[in-house]
């Protein structure tokens, strides 16, 4: 199946250049604002809007990594052990308005995920849900608050999100899914 | 594949033993860095049931069942418990009863968490049995040196000490023949066990051709009690002729590691330089218990839940 | 006046088997020939049975007086009679020990009572089975006693055994001695080697059985006095064996049918029913048993039934009772291993089971002729069938042979004329 592409790397920037702007806009400034992105392409997304705040506003926002292997709901139904890493941010969450940011919202799982492990760090004043694109099929009672881009999509179509960090290139693509393969979410 | 029980190395299969090491090796990466809150054994509760004194392989089994979030219980059995009052079999379906899931068995008799097993639901795991087997003193033997090696294909292992009362001596045995790696064996011949060479093992003729070439070298304990039944004259006899000295270690391997099982008697079977040295991992051997032994729990309680119809 | 006529069988006589009707009167055969027929006599239709001579075992644990939760002489009495035994000696190791008039006594009277097969009481050799001084062998004698054994322990004490022996012979009886060094054998469970290694089982090696088997034959080679080895295990006992009687030491020996048909490669799975002493040894000591019985090295086959309660077997194989209880499947194994094995011919098997105990022990029986008494055991030797310890009549159901295909069923026990038993199924 072809790839359609939904957001070049132009689009993207411009997109993330935008949601640095709504996050300064809803938290009505930046005051104890931190970034947290679940590893690994919202750990990159999350530095990139840390950057452009920098760029935007002159302020250094707190911004780490989040590993959620330890907190996944499908350890034990998948029965498996995950590749994990020990979380540290580099910075105390208590009481901090956290932006929680990831590539791709889908079922909500693994936001879930990551507030669980954010909780086991301290206990932040709030959390904010941040993604590039939401394509929607949620199985959880999550939302986002920043959203890049929606884009409705079935369960057997997928989204590729490239980052240049990784890819070497910027880009959202969807295809839709192989009949070859089977459906996959 | 394995099955209910972990009883011994004797009938466990090569892929059973590196997918334990492969499991073990996810484990101790998390331990390593702190994280032992694992879901997989919540709600499932297991119990060590020792019939002898052991801290180390206790504590061990303990720490590796809540790490995997499961409940343990433990139960003291005094050797004199054994011979008089309830049974094995009574003490065992008792413990089913309260809906155990994993029961941890140390006997000082040959057999007993084989008959146990038989008569249980729980998964038994052999935590040592007598002069029969120590599966998991030997996996966490067999994961130190591979984490060293990478592999066990022509790997010499020389095991000096009490081989006719050792059951790691035994475990590491069967595991390692079965492994690829050559095992040799000295000791005093009052305790060199008939048959040991059947098993795989050479015998080798003096400590010194034990040691030459070898990337292991594993030391057993020697129980006092064995010298009081004459086995062998004097602590300071046995460490002149059969203990190993730096200077021994020199006929090893030159990237030899130093194992032994614990606790060792200092200036015995080996001396103190040797147990201290860099090429010791009579530490790193703790760890690596604990790893392995969550990677078997892990493991069994898999099969129990019927795991793989997940998958 | 009660007749009983065995019509149709095949007759397993000391020097030959051939087809005969055997007529028996009070107790006595009175009368054998092809074709017998008689009106007032009880018939037993014997047509494709074979008839040994009613099968003697020189060596049984009926655990009365004392174990009654074993075995008693009820129970037992009726394991042997399925087993076509018609006469078995049971040791002394009871609660008390059988050291005395009174109880070997007690013991006959009671194997009279239940009436099934005869009971022949063995005394102790010392007081207590201590092997500390000789029991009263003279009144034991007199009350019924056709032996003397500590079996079950070692007389450990050679000069105590010698006195024995000497003392025995005294009064015609010969010391049944049960082979056991305790400085090697103690704490042992299975036999020394490979196996024990691998089980991690305390081993008992073949020399402490040896080194007194090899004691008793000088004992009796000094003394000019008889001497009889229990339960022979070892290539290397068989051995001592042959060269003893080869220089004409008045030495006899028996063995059991678990050290013809098994291996210790049966004790590595733990089953504490293979636990029994001496041991089960190895390949070659099995081939060496075969040998010595077809050369007349090894006298007699005796079950040591060893009787059992279920919570003494279903241990830790270190904590089970040493022991099996052999009276229902001896003859069949016997007969599987070495009559089909070609090890022994028909006549042989008779030999081993029943004339040669006879003979060691100076009892009545073990042969079929006219004036002899009128024992039998009727045995169908086509008959393939699965033992199932569930089945026993022996209180004990501890065997290592559930499950074992075999052949030669029992059908009938006679014992003096009489019908004692008859097999379920016909």
């Amino acid at each position: 199946m072809p790839e359609r592409i939904l957001m070049d790397g132009g689009a993207i920037a411009r997109t993330l250049n935008r949601l640095s702007h709504e996050i300064y806009e809803r938290n009505k400034g930046l005051e104890n604002v931190c970034l947290i992105g679940i590893r690994r392409r919202g750990e990159i997304l999350a530095r990139r809007i840390r950057d452009l705040i920098r760029e935007n506003y002159a302020c250094d926002l707190p911004c780490a990594g989040l590993d959620i292997g330890m907190y996944r709901d499908d350890l034990v139904s998948n029965y498996f052990v995950p590749d994990a890493r020990a979380n540290s941010l580099g910075f105390d969450v208590n009481g901090k308005r956290v932006v929680l940011c990831d590539d791709v919202l889908h079922t909500g799982r693994s936001v879930r995920a990551a507030i669980e492990a954010i909780f086991d760090l301290g206990r932040p004043a709030s959390i904010r849900l941040l993604v590039l694109c939401d394509r929607g099929g949620r199985e959880m009672p999550v939302f986002a608050d920043f959203v890049g881009k929606n884009v409705p999509t079935s369960r057997s179509e997928f989204i590729d999100v490239r980052l240049k960090e990784i890819e070497g290139e910027d880009a959202l693509g969807i295809r839709g899914a192989d009949p070859a393969a089977g459906a996959r979410g | 594949m394995l099955g209910k029980d972990m009883l011994g190395l004797y009938g466990t299969a090569a892929e059973d033993i590196v997918n334990i090491l492969d499991t073990a090796s996810g484990m101790k990466k998390l331990l390593t860095q702190n994280l032992k809150k694992l879901p997989h054994l919540q709600g499932r509760t297991v119990t060590t049931l020792f019939y002898e004194n052991s801290t180390r392989t206790r504590c061990s089994f303990e720490l590796a069942a809540k790490y995997l979030g499961a409940g343990t219980v433990n139960v003291s059995a005094s050797s004199s418990s054994v011979q008089k009052g309830e049974t094995l079999i009574d003490t065992g379906r008792t413990l089913d009863a309260m809906k155990n899931d994993v029961i941890v068995i140390r006997h000082p008799m040959g057999g007993a968490p084989a008959l146990l097993a038989k008569n249980v639901r729980a998964s038994v795991i052999n935590g040592g049995d007598g002069m029969n087997e120590h599966p998991t003193q030997a996996l966490l033997d067999f994961y130190t040196m591979r984490e060293k090696f990478g592999s066990f294909k022509g790997l010499k292992v020389a095991i000096l000490g009490d081989i006719a009362h050792s059951r790691v001596a035994k475990s590491n045995l069967f595991g390692l023949t079965k492994l690829g790696a050559e095992v040799t064996m000295y000791a005093p011949a009052t305790m060199i066990p008939q048959g040991i060479d059947r098993l795989g093992a050479k015998i080798a003729p003096s400590r010194e051709e034990a040691l030459r070439g070898a990337n292991v070298v594993m030391g057993l304990r020697i129980q006092l009690e064995r010298m009081q039944g004459g086995l062998f004259p004097s602590l300071s006899e046995y460490n002149k002729f059969y203990g190993v000295s730096e200077e021994h270690l020199r006929l090893a391997d030159k990237n030899a590691i130093v194992m032994h099982p614990g606790p060792v008697n200092r200036g015995v079977e080996l001396t103190d330089e040797v147990i201290d040295g860099e090429n010791s991992k009579i530490n790193e051997q703790v760890l690596n218990g604990v790893a392995v032994r969550m990677a078997l729990l892990f493991l069994l309680c898999k099969n129990r839940q019927g795991g793989s119809e997940n998958e | 006046m009660s007749k009983l006529l065995i019509k149709g069988g095949t007759v397993v006589f000391p020097d030959r088997v051939e087809r005969a009707d055997l007529l028996s009167q009070d107790g006595k055969i009175i009368k054998i020939a092809k074709e017998i027929s008689d009106k007032e006599a009880e018939t037993l239709d014997a047509q494709g049975l074979t008839v040994f001579p009613g099968l003697i075992d020189m060596h049984v644990h009926l655990r009365e007086p004392g174990f009654e939760y074993k075995e008693d002489i009820a129970s037992g009495s009726a394991a042997a009679v399925a087993g076509g035994f018609t006469q078995v000696c049971c040791m002394p190791n009871t609660s008390p020990v059988c050291d005395n008039a009174a109880i070997v006594g007690y013991i006959a009277a009671r194997g009279k009572e239940v009436g099934l097969c005869k009971i022949r009481p063995i005394g102790s050799i010392t007081v207590g089975e201590k092997g500390e001084s000789l029991s009263e062998m003279g009144k034991m004698k007199e009350a019924g006693a056709v032996a003397v054994s500590d079996d079950g322990k070692p007389v450990s004490d050679a000069r105590i055994m010698r006195l024995a022996m000497e003392y025995a012979s005294d009064f015609g009886l010969v010391c049944l001695s049960h082979c056991e060094d305790k400085s090697l054998a103690e704490g042992g469970a299975v036999n020394e080697g490979y196996n024990s290694t691998l089980a991690g089982l305390k081993g008992i090696p073949r020399a402490a059985e040896e080194i007194m088997l090899a004691r008793e034959i000088i004992l009796a080679e000094t003394l000019k006095k008889r001497v009889h080895i229990c339960h022979v295990s070892t290539k290397g006992g068989v051995q001592l064996l042959k060269e003893a009687k080869a220089r004409g030491v008045a030495v006899t020996a028996e063995t059991c049918p678990h050290y013809f048909t098994l291996t210790d490669d049966a004790i590595v799975t733990f089953d504490a029913r293979t636990k029994v002493n001496p041991p089960l040894r190895e390949a070659e000591d099995v081939e060496a048993i075969k040998a010595g019985l077809a050369d007349g090295t090894l006298d007699c086959i005796v079950t040591d039934h060893a009787p059992h309660h279920e919570q003494e077997k279903n241990v830790e194989y270190n904590l089970a009772a040493f022991g099996i209880s052999g009276l229902e499947t001896s003859f069949a194994l016997s007969y599987t291993a070495l009559v089909r094995g070609g090890v022994l011919t028909l006549t042989q098997l008779a030999d081993k089971m029943s004339a040669a105990p006879a003979r060691i022990l100076g009892l009545d029986g073990g042969e079929i002729g006219v004036g002899r008494t009128a024992d039998f055991a009727l045995a169908d030797l086509e008959e393939k069938y699965t033992i199932d310890s569930k089945k026993f009549r022996s209180k004990g159901k501890n065997t290592p042979f559930d499950g074992r295909e075999v052949f030669g069923k029992i059908k009938y026990t006679v014992v003096d004329g009489k019908i004692k038993y008859k097999a379920d199924e016909r």
